[in-house]
């Protein structure tokens, strides 16, 4: 929080030139809130995790032998009559997307310190978040009953089941901590805890967000819609 | 280094890439729903999923504002990621032709 703004200190050279400068310069390398620097580390250890997931239903999908269930059928709906295809994955996918919407407003408003607004936004990203874990819930709960297992389904390669199963419950699992988290974020708003600290800690708990949605990018186009 | 000088940036550009985000997820659907098959549907699937990876990345995660520092931290150790890919790919290829000479069917 000192701000020194002498040539060798300053962060404002931009490129190479500023980053050797950050790199090799008497002072801290990385320009941010310690705790946003933590959590991109973080991110970027659970890019790896969901990766090796998503690697390893490459894997089985390229060596299996049956084929592969046609998730287009295997997730469509019928809603008042009309067959979609994929219906449900698609709601689940704009609503994580509208999610991501109302937090990056939740950022905007917590740094020019209209809490009141922050703390609406930041509540209404966990309830979309908790909407989009109990449509999950009902998805799992769907395609159990109709007797998919890790181990077997009916619709055709025996490792439809785990893929589905560990990369889907997985990304739910961290859906439903960042809910956790946006809420715990929003009642310490809302109790003025950070009056004095500063708001990244609505920056910080917004790039948990995005990334979440952002590995919902990468299952919805490769286990759904491949 | 100060706490209050995270990112600001003006409100507008959230909204549109919010919108572009609705657009794009839209497409992806698409692809699905028309039933596109074979390359045609790969590309656009990819296609679609790198810009909205893209936009989420630099846009809401404020990465394109961000020192190349940071950036380097997060886009070089993912190169890993895609030699994994291509050793797992050649390998799952060939699984599957041992097991094609090798089942009894």
């Amino acid at each position: 929080m000192t701000a020194q703004s002498n040539e060798t200190t300053a962060y404002t050279e931009p490129g190479i030139k500023g980053m050797v400068s950050d790199w090799v310069g008497d002072k801290q390398v990385f320009d941010m809130p310690w705790g946003k620097l933590m959590m991109w580390l973080f991110l970027l250890s659970d890019t790896f995790i969901f990766s090796v997931f998503l690697t390893g239903y490459m894997n089985v999908r390229l060596s299996a032998t049956d084929s592969w269930p046609n998730t287009s059928e295997v997730f469509a709906l019928t809603i008042f009559g009309s067959h979609l295809p994929l219906v449900l994955i698609a709601i689940m996918t704009f609503i994580l997307i509208t999610s991501s919407g109302t937090m990056a407003m939740a950022v905007n408003f917590a740094y020019s310190g209209n809490k009141r607004v922050t703390v609406i936004l930041i509540t209404l990203t966990a309830i979309l978040g908790a909407s989009f874990v109990g449509m999950q819930a009902f998805e799992w709960s769907k395609l159990i009953e109709e007797g998919v297992r890790p181990w077997e389904n009916p619709f055709g390669a025996a490792q439809f089941g785990s893929a589905f199963f560990m990369i889907t419950g997985f990304h739910g699992l961290h859906v439903t901590g960042g809910v956790i988290y946006l809420l715990v974020v929003a009642r310490k708003v809302a109790r003025g805890d950070y009056d004095k600290k500063g708001y990244a800690i609505v920056e910080i708990v917004g790039l948990y967000w995005h990334f979440v949605d952002l590995v919902w990018v990468f299952i919805f186009a490769f286990f759904y819609l491949w | 280094m100060s706490e209050e000088a995270g990112q600001q940036h003006p409100i507008g550009i959230y909204l549109k890439i919010w919108l572009l985000l609705f657009v794009l997820s839209a497409f992806s659907y698409m692809v699905d729903f028309f039933q596109l098959q074979g390359y045609l549907r790969w590309t656009l699937i990819l296609v679609f999923m790198f810009l909205k990876a893209g936009l989420i990345l630099a846009i809401f995660m404020h990465v394109a504002w961000e020192r190349l520092s940071l950036q380097y931290v997060l886009f070089v150790p993912p190169i890993a990621l895609v030699v994994l890919v291509t050793l797992m790919a050649i390998e799952g290829d060939y699984t599957f032709l041992t097991r094609l000479d090798f089942f009894d069917r």
